[in-house]
């Protein structure tokens, strides 16, 4: 479904954040990829969809490059693939609905959408993925009025109605308490199930990582460092992704949850 | 505290060259401003008595001007109410097409901003003498030169507000495939809309006042009928009239400060 071939990316200020990324991710995968802040993580993400776009390589979606796509037929396959994120990116002065709505403007008429007008089946779907993801009430709410794991769940809802043939999640539940994080992480992994939809998430928690994961991505300097099943994924081979000791990583998990 | 005092660590020289400097040249620019204005406190001292005898002559009120006032009240106020309509529309491409992170391209933007600021740098005052030697006396050219002030300052206060908005949800967007202008709609007004209605509401109140004198450079309104007063030393019809304009000019202010207040 989403194949890396040798990607890299180095920012302007020289950095490279990405270094020959190889990977194939098969359709309905559900992927999870850990590594510390600054791995390159979220880069590796955004060249999915190509908000970071590679300097050299290039990925490919659905058969189809992404990273050489562009105008009209890059905007139709990001319309294909949803996309989570940590601070939820709602805009917060206005309704749920709206936002949800929005996830819509990829494949709705653009000219009627700039007047706020909508078919009746894309109201029905932003409806029903409200729906699914347990806040149907909220919808004429403003964003900003809701918690931050009802934020995430509209930031979901807003993905899902792009109807996704891939979801992409950067640290969707790094700002919310650890029974929020697990609860949201629950219904992202049964809804993008249900869909079969291929999944990547970047986390920092590693029990995390091993409840959900159908394989584990580790990444450490720009480069994959570990790509196996969550079985796989002893604490040896955590210390290796994060070039310490995981007990000192259990620490830090510790002060989030205590 | 006894004994003697332990010497100070002084500051550094440079610094206070320069701070003594910098009052130097103020008291400097002062002076020389103060002598080829002939600035004098004597003379403004000794003008009191001109000053009183002055607002004697308003005195008392010559109510009959009020008859003769409303209508070219009305002409300001509908000056300025156009202006602010027009100038806000016109303002509308230039802000976003002058800001970082909505422009079409990085040329288009420093020449979008460069043009404003050159369109801002020549008084409202100016733009009214010169649109009535094109357009001739009468309140339209009052209105163009309101609805110029207005989008030259809207477009540099609403680029300022796009360019501090949070980023996050035009991330979002793109990566749902919106197109640039559905981005701006759905991404960028929800987040200026209650910012700028203020600032329009604001010019507005600009725009009421800068339509009084508008008259004296012959753009219509109530600044007209003043300078005819003026002119015929008509003072008590001329009190009345600046009563009027200054009870209007309050009331709008205060409406539209409370309005302003609950926007935001």
């Amino acid at each position: 479904m989403i194949s890396f071939d040798g990607v890299e990316v180095t920012y302007p200020n020289g950095y490279q954040a990405l270094k020959g990324i190889n990977l194939d991710i098969p359709k309905g995968q559900f992927v999870v990829i850990v590594g510390l802040s600054g791995a390159g993580k979220s880069t590796l993400i955004r060249t999915i969809n190509n908000l970071v776009v590679p300097s050299k390589g290039e990925v490919r979606v659905g058969g189809r490059s992404i990273t050489l796509a562009r105008g009209a037929e890059l905007r139709k396959m990001r319309a294909g693939i949803g996309m989570i994120f940590q601070t939820y990116n709602l805009v917060k002065r206005t309704t749920v609905l709206r936002n949800v709505l929005s996830g819509r403007l990829g494949s709705a008429n653009p000219l009627a959408s700039l007047l706020g007008i909508f078919s009746t089946s894309d109201l029905l779907m932003a409806h029903a993925c409200l729906q699914r993801v347990g806040i149907p009430e909220k919808a004429y709410v403003r964003a900003d009025a809701l918690s931050g794991g009802q934020q995430q769940r509209v930031g979901i809802a807003r993905a899902l109605a792009q109807q996704p043939q891939v979801m992409l999640a950067d640290e969707p539940v790094a700002s919310l308490d650890p029974p929020t994080a697990n609860a949201v992480m629950g219904d992202l992994k049964r809804i993008t199930r249900e869909d079969g939809i291929t999944t990547l998430v970047n986390l920092h928690f590693i029990d995390m990582a091993r409840d959900y994961a159908d394989r584990i991505i580790g990444m450490r300097a720009g480069e994959v460092v570990f790509d196996g099943t969550p079985d796989q994924a002893s604490d040896q081979v955590f210390t290796e992704i994060y070039g310490r000791s995981i007990d000192k990583a259990k620490d830090l998990l510790g002060q989030v949850i205590g | 505290m006894t004994g003697s005092l332990p010497t100070l660590p002084q500051p550094p020289l440079l610094p206070r060259l320069v701070g003594i400097g910098s009052w130097a040249l103020f008291l400097a620019l002062f002076l020389v401003s103060a002598h080829f204005t002939s600035f004098s406190l004597q003379t403004l001292v000794q003008g009191i008595p001109d000053f009183l005898a002055f607002f004697g002559k308003m005195w008392p009120l010559d109510w009959r001007a009020l008859p003769e006032i409303w209508q070219p009240l009305l002409e300001t106020l509908q000056i300025a109410y156009l202006g602010t309509l027009f100038g806000g529309i016109l303002a509308i491409p230039f802000i976003f097409l002058g800001s970082r992170n909505t422009t079409a391209n990085p040329v288009v933007m420093w020449g979008v901003r460069g043009f404003l600021t050159l369109v801002r740098s020549v008084p409202d005052l100016l733009y009214a003498a010169i649109c009535v030697g094109i357009l001739s006396f009468g309140p339209f050219p009052g209105v163009v030169a309101i609805i110029i002030f207005t989008t030259s300052v809207l477009a540099k206060l609403g680029s300022e507000t796009v360019e501090a908005i949070d980023p996050g949800p035009l991330e979002a967007l793109q990566a749902v495939g919106a197109g640039r202008i559905q981005q701006i709609v759905y991404g960028v007004v929800p987040q200026i809309a209650a910012t700028m209605a203020s600032y329009v509401l604001y010019i507005f109140e600009i725009n009421v006042r800068a339509s009084t004198v508008l008259g004296f450079v012959g753009a219509g309104g109530i600044g007209q009928l003043l300078r005819t007063y003026l002119s015929f030393f008509d003072y008590r019809g001329t009190a009345v009239l600046i009563l009027i304009v200054f009870g209007v000019v309050v009331l709008i202010d205060a409406v539209s400060s409370y309005a302003r207040s609950k926007l935001i």
